[in-house]
């Protein structure tokens, strides 16, 4: 119930930054010179005045842009995110059909860099200042110090090109006709590398700070006290240490929501897979504003949702957490 | 009757580049069965690593390099990790001091108890739950299965340090270590965590080997004493004998460094009041979205107080009695919401922000902890000569009556450029002394200011502040939880209690004849109120056996 109350009380908290965000991308994209239809003019080759005015009241572009904006809020209220002119089907549509490439590809490096970021952490704490902590504490700072696209390039380059033992690029193979689990191994296969290029950085910055956290934890009265009541040196850590230094772990994956989500636009682009990043970056080039602000308003969600499902955690391992 | 525990030359040594090569030198002890050892020392004295090493739980670097520690005919220096991890908790139970921080926050206090099953027995989950029951209601705690199921946070400090002892006697160990345990609580709570461990002991016949720095709670529960200086053993024999004649130089300057409860004849204040406190209100609110999550604390509630010129008013009570509030409403750190301080003619309740900076210069204020409230990054010199300085003294001239304070607060005048760290906790606490000095303040507010301290160093600045304010004629509010100190101290007392005065008069009076129950009960519960230390140290003269010179204040100038 207290949690319930608590994390009701973050969603309604995040609506009017939505809000703000979908509004301050609205004005921005108006800066930017040309519009749909000139991008669709030039598809086509060319078109007489006449035709461009007909496009323009078509996608309700003839009317003052308070008025646009006015508009797309409404629909949006009304859960409609309009209409591409580009892809020629309705945005949600155009969406759905990218989600879920930029949602393995997410969810997958999330896992990874999470759970290797803990478990390093945890290996360099209890190795403090010997050689298993420098060795972990190098190989972080140079996944840290690394841009992932290079990450991206060079493993395309051993592990593609020179070995052959993985793709290069796409979700999975094309006209191969698997299914079922052939499928699934299919894409997992596809996604190694590219989870493996996302999560690094990521993994860097947990295995820090799960490090300094379990030393700072491991310093304090009551893991005195646990090793005074007997407990073994391990038992001590499942049970004591690591739940506490989870904490700030918690804290920083629902802020690194959002910085991941962009940095997924990188990979996709390298790996050529079919996700919202590299849609996102074809409407820009084409000034397709509806799929634009729809992109928008979908990532805003899932960084919501991710910030909640956090909340909701955190309330969970943390019972001193109030409303 | 033959020892449970006993330490055989025992000697610990300190990694090198400590200040000292050994944290125990050479120590050999021996606790029998139903008996309550306590061993007293001062910070640094190696009584915590006294623990450490019997349990085996010693720092990083830091080893037990020659001597026995023998538990019941087993020496535990000669034991693996994984026997010695048998021996804990089952075989010896431990409390310690902190009952705040040595608890799991993220595990329930019924979790935690029952961890000491789980590691150390084959019970089965509904047996190991009826023997928390068990132990909770043991240790008095009310409501057990509330208790049970409650985390940490939800217990009071006393409540917790009781699940705490709960724990350590789970197994029922034959001997039991407590580390202060009841340092950081309440003189009520205290009293009660005192009696609660006497009582368990006696009923399970264990040995108590008591680590504490306060004489009077060894007055109060201990057969024999151990008396620790810098790693040795200086002296050890009957709690009576020490107590009452001590032999060793140093336990004789500890104890006469123990302010007795006896309140000396109080000084003659005029009749002229230079403090003048009324209806001071102050409530902290916590809001809420909704009206029943809405908290109004009424931390201090209608007080009316006045201090004499020249005179000291002591406000003690508990914590969470509203005294350290009123304190900073008075410096207006807080505003208070309704009533008047008058400081001679100046309401400072109704000043603004800025008259009330400039009106700073007549009241200032000295804190408890003297390693928090100095900025690490500033040299002392620096961190005195500011307030001047912002009051519009020249920088040369603040610098030059720096060295002055440094000579009146006694210390090095040469040591201005020294950063904080490099004091120590009482040399830091005349640091913040002569910081609120720099300002030729008519009233000073002391906030604690010895509760942090050692108790000889205590003893020291207890006498540094009467010195001060009989030489420059200061006006002092003392805040204090510890009424052997208030005693020394105070020519009036007022007793607060949830944020109200509940009783106010002369010292004498007040702990002669007390009138409110609450300052019966608080008098009752001072640890070793019956025993009366031998020598007596004469705070307020400073002819005593510990005393220290103080320097001379000729040449301070005052404005």
């Amino acid at each position: 119930m207290r949690v319930l109350y608590l994390a009701l009380r973050r969603l309604a908290a995040s609506l009017p930054t939505l809000f703000v965000v979908l509004a301050g991308l609205f004005l921005l994209l108006q800066l930017a010179p040309g519009d749909t239809v000139d991008a669709l003019v030039a598809q086509m080759g060319g078109g007489d005045a006449v035709m461009i005015e007909e496009l323009r009241r078509f996608y309700g572009l003839d009317v003052s842009v308070p008025v646009q904006l006015g508009r797309y809020v409404w629909r949006l209220l009304q859960l409609d995110l309009g209409y591409s002119a580009i892809y020629g089907k309705p945005v949600s549509t155009v969406i759905l059909e990218r989600l879920p490439a930029t949602l393995l590809l997410m969810g997958s490096a999330l896992s990874f860099a999470f759970a290797g970021g803990m478990a390093l952490g945890v290996v360099a704490a209890r190795k403090v200042n010997r050689w298993p902590d420098t060795l972990i504490s190098t190989l972080g700072l140079i996944f840290y110090a690394t841009p992932s696209f290079w990450f991206g390039l060079m493993g395309i380059v051993i592990f593609a090109v020179n070995l052959g033992w993985l793709p290069a690029g796409g979700l999975e193979e094309i006209g191969a006709g698997h299914s079922g689990l052939r499928r699934l191994v299919d894409i997992g296969w596809h996604l190694l590398l590219p989870t493996l290029t996302l999560a690094l950085i990521f993994l860097a910055t947990y295995l820090r700070i799960m490090r300094a956290s379990m030393l700072e934890v491991l310093n304090l009265d009551f893991v005195r006290t646990a090793r005074a009541k007997g407990l073994s040196p391990g038992r001590v850590v499942r049970r004591h240490v690591m739940r506490n230094a989870l904490l700030p772990m918690v804290t920083l994956v629902g802020l690194q929501a959002g910085t991941m989500l962009g940095g997924s636009i990188v990979v996709e682009s390298v790996f050529a897979l079919p996700g919202l990043g590299r849609l996102a970056y074809e409407s820009v080039v084409q000034r397709d504003l509806n799929t634009l602000l729809g992109i928008v308003f979908v990532s805003a969600l899932l960084v919501i949702a991710v910030n909640f499902i956090v909340d909701l955690l955190y309330a969970r391992l943390d019972p001193r957490i109030v409303t | 009757m033959s020892a449970i525990l006993s330490l055989e030359g025992l000697t610990v040594s300190l990694p090198p580049g400590a200040d000292r090569s050994f944290a125990l030198e050479d120590v050999s002890l021996a606790l029998r069965p139903n008996e309550i050892l306590c061993v007293v020392g001062e910070s640094g004295s190696g009584k915590s690593m006294m623990a450490g090493a019997i349990l085996g739980l010693l720092p990083d670097d830091v080893y037990a390099t020659a001597g026995k520690v023998v538990l019941e005919g087993e020496n535990l220096l000669a034991f693996s990790d994984e026997a010695l991890q048998k021996i804990r908790g089952a075989r010896i139970g431990m409390i310690f001091q902190e009952p705040m921080t040595a608890l799991n926050p993220l595990l329930t206090i019924g979790d935690q108890i029952a961890e000491m099953f789980e590691t150390h027995t084959d019970l089965g989950a509904g047996i190991i739950r009826d023997r928390v029951l068990d132990l909770l209601r043991d240790v008095h705690i009310p409501d057990p299965e509330a208790a049970r199921r409650a985390y940490p946070h939800e217990l009071s400090g006393g409540q917790r340090q009781r699940a705490m002892i709960a724990m350590a006697l789970a197994l029922e160990p034959r001997l039991l270590i407590a580390d202060e345990p009841t340092t950081a609580l309440d003189v009520t709570t205290q009293a009660q965590i005192l009696k609660l461990i006497r009582e368990l002991q006696q009923r399970k016949g264990t040995a108590v080997l008591f680590i504490t720095h306060d004489f009077g709670v060894v007055a109060e529960i201990a057969d024999r004493v151990a008396v620790m200086q810098k790693g040795r053993l200086v002296e050890e024999g009957l709690a009576d004998d020490v107590l009452n004649h001590p032999q060793h130089s140093y336990t004789r300057a500890l104890i006469a460094a123990v302010p007795p409860l006896l309140p000396p004849p109080a000084q003659q204040t005029g009749s002229d009041i230079i403090l003048r406190i009324e209806h001071v209100s102050k409530t902290y609110r916590k809001g809420g979205l909704l009206a029943r999550s809405r908290r109004v604390t009424h931390a201090v509630n209608d007080v009316t107080l006045s201090l004499p010129r020249g005179g000291t008013l002591g406000i003690v009570g508990e914590s969470g009695s509203g005294k350290s509030t009123l304190a900073r409403c008075m410096v207006r750190l807080l505003d208070p919401d309704k009533g008047s301080i008058w400081l001679g003619d100046t309401d400072l309740a109704t000043l603004s922000r800025k008259d009330m900076r400039a009106a700073t210069q007549r009241i200032q204020m000295v804190y408890q902890d003297p390693f928090a409230s100095l900025n690490p990054r500033r040299r002392a010199g620096e961190l005195v000569a500011q307030g001047p300085i912002i009051h519009g003294e020249s920088r040369a001239l603040a610098q030059a009556r720096v060295k002055e304070l440094f000579a009146l607060v006694g210390l090095d005048p040469d040591s201005t450029e020294r950063f904080p760290h490099e004091f120590s906790g009482g040399q830091r606490q005349r640091i913040g002394l002569a910081r609120a000095l720099a300002l030729n303040p008519e009233v000073l507010v002391a906030d604690e200011p010895v509760s942090a301290l050692d108790v000889s160093v205590q003893a020291q600045v207890l006498r540094l502040l009467a010195d001060l304010r009989s030489r420059l004629g200061l006006s002092m509010i003392f805040i204090t939880h510890d009424l052997r100190v208030a005693a020394q101290i105070c020519d009036r007392i007022a007793v607060m209690k949830d944020g109200a005065v509940v009783e106010e008069g002369l010292t004498a009076d007040v702990f002669t004849a007390p009138r409110h129950p609450y300052t019966r009960a608080l008098l009752a519960s001072v640890p070793g109120r019956d025993w009366i230390p031998p020598v007596s140290p004469d705070v307020l003269t400073g002819h005593g056996a510990a005393a220290a010179p103080v320097p001379d204040p000729i040449n301070i100038s005052r404005r």
